[in-house]
């Protein structure tokens, strides 16, 4: 068996798991598309100057939402898990590469993820009309917000892993710093250019005000530009600030990784 | 397929030893581990020849769990020589993972895999597994093979964990208190899945000492983190001394038959109030482990 061949199985022990829990499935899975749903419905007006209503507005910032749902809390629930029910210690008693291991997260959190998007892109034209990427540009930005976006998150989501210090509390743990990150990212409260000052600095530490405005810069016209913070797509800041939480979250990972449960 | 036990290169896990002992499936010398103030191991030494069922016998916090452990590979020692299955189980790779198989204490993982998926999972590790059917049969699973693990009663799900050490036909099996929690009928039907076993090494670690007679063809008795007996289940700390008393003396002896005709013929008849007794194991055990603390 090599190490590919181990992960594939592994992935498919990784898939069935998650959609037989339903639990994981409600919370980093359905959640963000039921939100999408709600507001979108709820939030009515079209930006001044631009055609873009409010509930288009929130479809790529909820994008980044499923996104760091299906990566972060996701990751950060299923290896808090796997460590608390035992999966973790019985997998490192078996003659299985770590890799093996790592490349199974890694294609649930694809497989998962890319669901997701596919979901709330397909509520957004449905619902709320919202238009595809206009130009190969525009597919190029999303693409490659995406890729950094599933990377950084799902890092990070694996070192966050490290924090419950049971099965039960790792929902709890993960979703208090993503509901607030919601918050202060301008995804729930928009525009995110009417958030105060401070909360905007606060939220520009963290990805996922990166992802969404990348994704906004995909799928939005450059009219709608007057309602972020500055009025500019800032990919260039957008691509290092990401890029810098990939690094940021291996590094955490490596340090913080552990096979068995604390004490 | 069976087993290559023939084929195996004895040569390369020999340990010569002064005794000219070769070929022990687990050998430890000096192993020591504590953690911050509390010692755990203090100085244990263990030989487990291939092919034995070893029972590891102690109270809680005698250092059991941290032994086997460190045995499995899962964790790491302070000093000491360890080997099993001649390769140091602080450094052993996959292959040696491949000819050893881990039941853990109390596991809660696979709870949605159904019994099939989970057990055909663990057997793609295996170069040579059992296959799905021969394992359930083992553990005597096949009727539950659909169901999911999580529906499992307690016996099975533990059945389930024996079957997934086993799947990979491992030369070396730690079963970490198997029994637990289980009721009476559930324990003899495991310990019949121990008993069929063949030609696997077992170290095997409970609290129940019918469990230890019933299973093991030696036992260890460890108490604070040191060996403090050794032997076989019937003769471990003079259990072999039998006790013949009767209305006017009493003796100790390991030929009861002697002593009581002996005693027979000098009172020309019936022994006023004569009685034999053996020391039961878990008598011997409280003995042992009351002595050590």
């Amino acid at each position: 068996m090599t190490v590919v061949s181990l992960g594939a199985a592994r992935a498919g022990i990784e898939l069935r798991q998650f959609w037989r829990e339903r639990d994981a499935v409600v919370f980093t899975f359905a959640l963000p598309i039921v939100l999408l749903t709600l507001l979108g419905s709820l939030f009515s007006g079209v930006y001044e100057g631009s055609t873009v209503t409010s509930a288009q507005y929130l479809v790529p910032s909820m994008i980044a939402a499923g996104v760091a749902s299906t990566t972060f809390v996701n990751l950060g629930i299923g290896i808090a898990t796997d460590r608390d029910d035992g999966t973790l210690k019985r997998l490192r008693g078996l003659p299985m590469p770590p890799l093996a291991y790592l490349i199974g997260k890694v294609l649930l959190v694809v497989a998962v993820t890319v669901l997701e998007v596919v979901l709330i892109v397909g509520i957004g034209i449905v619902l709320f009309d919202l238009s595809l990427p206009s130009s190969p540009a525009r597919w190029l930005t999303f693409a490659w917000v995406f890729g950094l976006g599933v990377v950084a998150c799902g890092l990070l989501g694996v070192a966050a892993g490290a924090l419950p210090r049971t099965a039960r509390s790792a929902a709890a743990v993960l979703n208090l710093p993503y509901v607030v990150l919601g918050f202060i990212s301008g995804i729930y409260y928009t525009p995110v250019g009417a958030l105060p000052d401070w909360v905007i600095q606060l939220g520009s530490v963290f990805p996922l005000k990166w992802m969404a405005q990348g994704f906004r810069s995909a799928f939005l016209p450059d009219s709608i530009l007057p309602q972020e913070v500055v009025p500019s797509w800032e990919h260039g800041r957008t691509a290092l600030v990401l890029a810098a939480w990939c690094i940021g979250g291996l590094v955490l990972c490596l340090t913080t990784f552990r096979w068995s449960r604390r004490g | 397929m069976g087993v290559p036990t023939a084929g195996r290169p004895a040569g390369r896990f020999a340990r010569p030893t002064i005794k000219g002992m070769t070929d022990q499936a687990v050998r430890v010398r000096g192993l020591r581990k504590s953690y911050r103030d509390t010692i755990a191991v203090d100085g244990l030494d263990l030989d487990i020849p291939h092919g034995e069922v070893r029972a590891l016998l102690g109270p809680n916090g005698a250092g059991k769990t941290t032994t086997v452990e460190i045995l499995e590979g899962h964790r790491e020692r302070d000093a000491g020589e360890v080997s099993v299955l001649g390769v140091d189980p602080g450094r052993g790779g996959l292959a040696w993972r491949r000819e050893i198989g881990i039941v853990l204490q109390a596991t809660a993982d696979a709870g949605e895999l159904t019994v099939a998926e989970i057990v055909r999972h663990v057997a793609r590790y295996f170069p040579r597994s059992r296959g799905l059917d021969e394992t359930l049969e083992l553990v005597g699973l096949s009727e539950k093979r659909d169901s999911r693990v999580r529906k499992l009663s307690g016996g099975q799900r533990r059945r389930l964990d024996v079957g997934l050490g086993i799947v990979g036909r491992p030369r070396l099996l730690f079963l970490d208190e198997p029994t637990t929690g289980f009721d009476p009928v559930a324990r003899r039907q495991f310990w019949s899945v121990v008993r069929g076993l063949e030609d696997t090494t077992i170290l095997l670690t409970t609290h129940y000492l019918d469990e230890a007679e019933a299973l093991a063809d030696h036992v260890t008795v460890i108490a604070a983190g040191r060996v403090v007996a050794e032997g076989a289940p019937a003769s471990l700390g003079e259990r072999d001394v039998a006790t013949v008393s009767w209305r006017d003396g009493a003796e100790r002896t390991t030929d009861p038959a002697a002593v009581v005709a002996r005693l027979t013929a000098s009172y020309g008849g019936p022994v006023p109030g004569l009685s034999v007794t053996r020391p039961s194991l878990e008598d011997v055990y409280l003995d042992l482990i009351g002595g050590a603390r």
